[in-house]
């Protein structure tokens, strides 16, 4: 019974996702209250989560589920990401007409599979934590069911992510068969020794992982989903998944095979080159916001494996502090894009920018900020995050891996800047709404204030993440 | 502890900023931010004279050194200065209020913003030149690009896009193998400060690769020929004020970085790499002056003459003797005042006739005398005339090269004759001649505010042509150290074979 106690957080979701579900069924239109409850239970659950001994480490249901500092601080980020991408998109599905019960219930079940994920140590658990998010995620995508785009998105979103599913339980039976084990620490103790058998299991589910993350050439569905999607269910794609997976690959790297480093660290140079990359060229084309934002994601989450590449605990805390900042530039990404709203419609092409500096300062100058911080140009958060990266794989004389990096982070400011660009080089056009919800200025200004004075104390967040044992 | 100086200096325009951010506008207001901002770069001006009183010339070390913990057990934010510093310190606040004087009349719209932008770039420029950590001056190195890809893009001419993306892009890409030298440096020596730097020294085997990284970044930044072409794209878009201060200190950062990392750093490297800086300075010094001559565009021709300046900067920097590295330095500052004025001056016409073309122009001298006086001044100090500060700078690097490869010096000499021709023949074209075109009639002779900002420029030019010494004085102790410590005269006649 007492082990219950270190999973109160999950067991409090689970309960308010079935009582949420019953009392939206209940009670006529509720879909605003469900919502603003699911917000208030996400924050309880947050609560739940900080109030827990931050010391502890301890391993659940026979070793399968593990409550430790990796798994206490990722979950605080996650839902915090949840908390803010609640606040910021309320209005959003109201306008969009997707405010309907289901939708903060999905949203809660996919956070819950999320959590699962972060705490895994088991492959079993792992695969159900995934699952549990991947479904919630494929009706989120399609939740626009009146939309075109959004309904091909979640089509697209439910076939390849079921492909990589797939191939990511082959890569389990494998590891099973080659290990006897589906725990992690024992997979480690059974593989001393390198068999063909296991090196495909660590593939296959490298493949389903890296498909999770959007990393190339296991992106496709990103742009589609990211553009298909309604913009608050984007936001969603954006941030969350990314910390759970990100967790996983951690944990499945650096637990069971990290003694097997030299086989799979080809493979994670390899993602995190072609990412950055491809996701910085691929970019620049690009007209429509959330399309652009996708590649994007690509192109950081190439950084973030750069950091995993390196197979150093340092490394690997780069790669957290990397995806921290990444979740607070792009959480203020989108809340510029929630404010580009004009007569009850949203504007997500880039040419609706288009002079923007001379209605609406104040936003076009937090864009500014933004986007530089994602250029990583310094004194800006972006350019910290990138540094961290660099220190760590440079400390590993992976000089190529760095130099290519930077060349990409050059190819990604020429795209960066063109919407600065047409932000404020450009001729003005209508205005936009000036009238917004409380909760979307809030993650604006506490997202731009974060990125404009991360420089001033740059360890606060550092301190915390080496604090962090991996094994 | 004392008061922290260096730090109130990089941190008051950004108050500076924030206040006239924070200042609600109207058009009345629009006034006043400027005096506010003219207030806040004065005083910055005036705050950094003291500091050059109170400096100490005969000392070797670093002073008002301010150390603190930043990057916990990383990299601490540390500022301090030494003569060569100092000096540039003192150029950029003097410039920064000379150009928020000219936003007068050159800038219509957004002159809040532009102010803020010249703010904050202040703060970033005075940061280069006080850090003394390689992560912190690679921050502010960087930084300062944010606000003058603004600056070009916001207020500039036709072509301003197609120009800041250049120079934002250029910059970066020479800026980033610095970035993966710095982190190595970290890791083979274990700091980044520079001062444990040029006492621990790094090993000869890396020096090389990692002068090249740097060479990387401070040859676009300075520009040296072949990646030259973003200035003037840069310079001929950018407004009045930007010009100035790209010309007048954002140049002048690659050089300061040339004499205190890749000298103090890596002198083994940078003896090994002289021929390849003595060729591309030639190259840049000979070149670019013939270019100068065929422009018909006189920010274009000022832009390529001040390429051929920094050539003379390069070039005198790694002769490494006292002689070139004093000349670079004064060459630096003087070139920072004289093409500072020069861009002026076409600002001064540019706002009046609306195009910079010269053959637009001619026979000035009948209807603005009181230009063609300012403005002569000005070519004759860029063409170094003897008793303005160009003259110096450019007698004293030749003087080192002439110490160090005659044929080398030779050809340096060639590029001031060079020099010579397209200022005067420009000067000729824009002053005398005759007065045929109708608008050129109209134009009328200096306001009062352009005649202050022009003989505050004067003054300097000429001042320090005839008595040099309070600037040569200031340099001398560090740079005699700087010689002194590496070994840089040992080396030097190791390689003579002597």
């Amino acid at each position: 019974m007492e082990n219950l106690q270190l999973i109160i957080p999950e067991l409090f979701i689970s309960i308010m996702i079935m009582f949420l579900l019953i009392f939206g069924v209940f009670k006529k239109n509720s879909s605003q209250l469900v919502y603003n409850l699911t917000t208030v239970s996400l924050v309880a659950a947050l609560a739940l989560i900080i109030n827990l001994d931050p010391q502890i480490q301890s391993s659940l249901f026979n070793n399968s589920y593990n409550i430790d500092s990796l798994a206490r601080f990722m979950k605080i980020l996650l839902i915090l990401s949840g908390i803010f991408v609640m606040l910021s998109s309320s209005k959003y599905i109201q306008i969009s007409k997707i405010s309907k019960i289901e939708y903060p219930i999905l949203i809660l079940c996919s956070i819950l599979g999320m959590m699962v994920m972060i705490s895994s140590n088991d492959l079993i658990v792992f695969y159900m934590g995934l699952e549990l998010q991947s479904l919630a995620l494929y009706v989120l995508a399609s939740f626009n069911r009146d939309n075109l785009l959004s309904t091909e998105s979640g089509l697209k979103y439910f076939v390849l992510s079921a492909l990589s599913s797939g191939l990511l339980l082959y890569g389990c039976s494998l590891i099973y068969g080659f290990s006897e084990t589906t725990n992690f620490n024992q997979i480690m103790v059974n593989t001393k020794e390198i068999e063909y058998g296991l090196t495909f299991g660590i593939v296959f589910i490298l493949v389903g992982l890296a498909f999770k993350i959007s990393a190339v050439p296991f992106h496709m569905w990103a742009p589609d989903v990211y553009q298909g999607s309604p913009t608050s269910v984007t936001v969603f794609f954006a941030l969350l998944p990314k910390i759970a997976a990100l967790t996983v690959f951690i944990r499945f790297l650096y637990i069971p095979f990290y003694e097997l480093g030299d086989q799979w660290q080809m493979i994670i140079i390899f993602l995190s080159i072609a990412s950055m990359v491809f996701g910085a060229v691929a970019a620049i084309g690009q007209k429509n916001l959330k399309r652009l934002i996708a590649y994007s994601s690509i192109s950081h989450m190439g950084y973030a494996l750069a950091g995993l590449s390196t197979g150093t605990t340092q490394g690997v805390q780069s790669s957290i502090t990397y995806i921290t900042i990444y979740l607070v530039m792009n959480l203020a990404f989108f809340s510029c894009l929630f404010m580009l709203k004009r007569n009850n419609e949203y504007y997500e092409n880039i040419d609706d920018l288009s002079g923007l500096s001379k209605n609406h300062p104040l936003l076009s100058l937090s864009l500014l900020v933004v986007l530089f911080s994602l250029a990583g140009i310094p004194p800006l958060a972006g350019f910290f995050a990138k540094f961290y990266i660099f220190v760590a794989v440079i400390n590993e004389k992976m000089y190529f891996l760095a130099i290519v990096g930077l060349l990409a982070t050059v190819i990604a400011a020429f795209y960066y800047l063109r919407i600065i660009k047409i932000i404020y080089f450009d001729p003005e056009k209508e205005k936009f709404e000036s009238k917004h919800n409380l909760g979307l200025k809030f993650t604006l200004v506490a997202s731009t204030f974060f990125i404009l004075t991360y420089f001033i104390y740059p360890s606060g967040i550092v301190d915390i993440i080496s604090q962090i044992k991996i094994n | 502890m004392n008061f922290p100086i260096l730090s109130s200096l990089i941190l008051l325009p950004t108050i500076g900023a924030l206040f006239i951010f924070f200042v609600r506008s109207s058009n009345s207001q629009y006034q006043s931010s400027k005096y506010v901002a003219l207030f806040i770069t004065l005083a910055n001006f005036f705050l950094s004279l003291y500091l050059w009183i109170v400096f100490d010339k005969s000392i070797v070390d670093f002073q008002f050194v301010e150390e603190r913990e930043w990057i916990s057990g990383f990299v601490n934010y540390k500022v301090g200065v030494d003569g060569i510093s100092i000096l540039f310190i003192l150029l950029t606040t003097f410039i920064t209020p000379i150009c928020v004087i000219t936003v007068n009349a050159t800038i219509k719209n957004r002159l809040k913003d532009f102010l803020i932008a010249i703010l904050i770039l202040e703060t970033f420029m005075i940061g280069v030149f006080c850090s003394l950590d390689l992560v912190v001056f690679y921050l502010f190195f960087e930084a300062g690009l944010i606000p003058m890809f603004l600056i070009i893009g916001i207020w500039g001419g036709e072509r301003r896009v197609y120009s800041a993306f250049k120079f934002f892009l250029y910059t970066l890409l020479g800026s980033v193998l610095m970035l993966i030298a710095i982190i190595s440096i970290y890791w083979i020596t274990g700091t980044t400060d520079v001062i444990k730097l040029y006492e621990l020294g790094i090993d000869a085997k890396y020096q090389n690769l990692l002068w090249l990284a740097f060479f990387s970044s401070f040859a676009v930044k300075t520009p040296m020929w072949p990646v030259h072409t973003w200035l003037p794209d840069a310079h001929v878009e950018a407004p009045t004020a930007g010009s100035v201060l790209l010309a007048a200190i954002l140049l002048k950062m690659a050089g300061y970085g040339f004499i205190r990392f890749s000298l103090g750093l890596f002198p083994d490297a940078s003896l090994y790499f002289v021929p390849l800086v003595y060729i591309l300075s030639l190259i840049a010094i000979i070149y670019t002056s013939l270019v100068a001559l065929m422009q018909e565009d006189m920010k274009k021709l000022i832009a390529y003459s001040s390429v051929a300046h920094m050539g003379f900067v390069t070039l005198g920097i790694f002769t490494m003797t006292q002689q070139g590295i004093e000349g670079s330095i004064f060459q630096m500052i003087s070139h920072g005042l004289v093409s500072a004025a020069l861009f002026l001056c076409v600002g001064v016409v540019y706002d009046r006739l609306h195009t910079r073309l010269i053959n637009r122009y001619g026979g000035l001298v009948s209807i603005m005398p009181k230009y063609a006086i300012v403005f002569m001044v000005f070519t004759l100090g860029a063409l170094g005339l003897p008793g303005t500060s160009g003259f110096i700078g450019e007698f004293l690097v030749l003087m080192g090269a002439f110490k160090k490869n005659i044929l080398v010096a030779t050809i340096a000499s060639l590029g001031v004759i060079l020099g010579a021709a397209y200022m005067l023949w420009l000067y000729k074209r824009i002053i005398f001649g005759k007065l045929i075109n109708e608008d050129v009639k109209k134009m009328v002779d200096l306001k009062r505010f352009e005649i202050v900002t022009l003989w505050l420029l004067v003054l300097p030019i000429i001042f320090f042509g005839f008595y040099p010494e309070p600037l040569i004085n200031s340099i001398e102790v560090s740079v005699a150290n700087m010689i002194d410590m590496n070994d840089l005269d040992k080396i030097n006649k190791l390689a003579l074979g002597d």
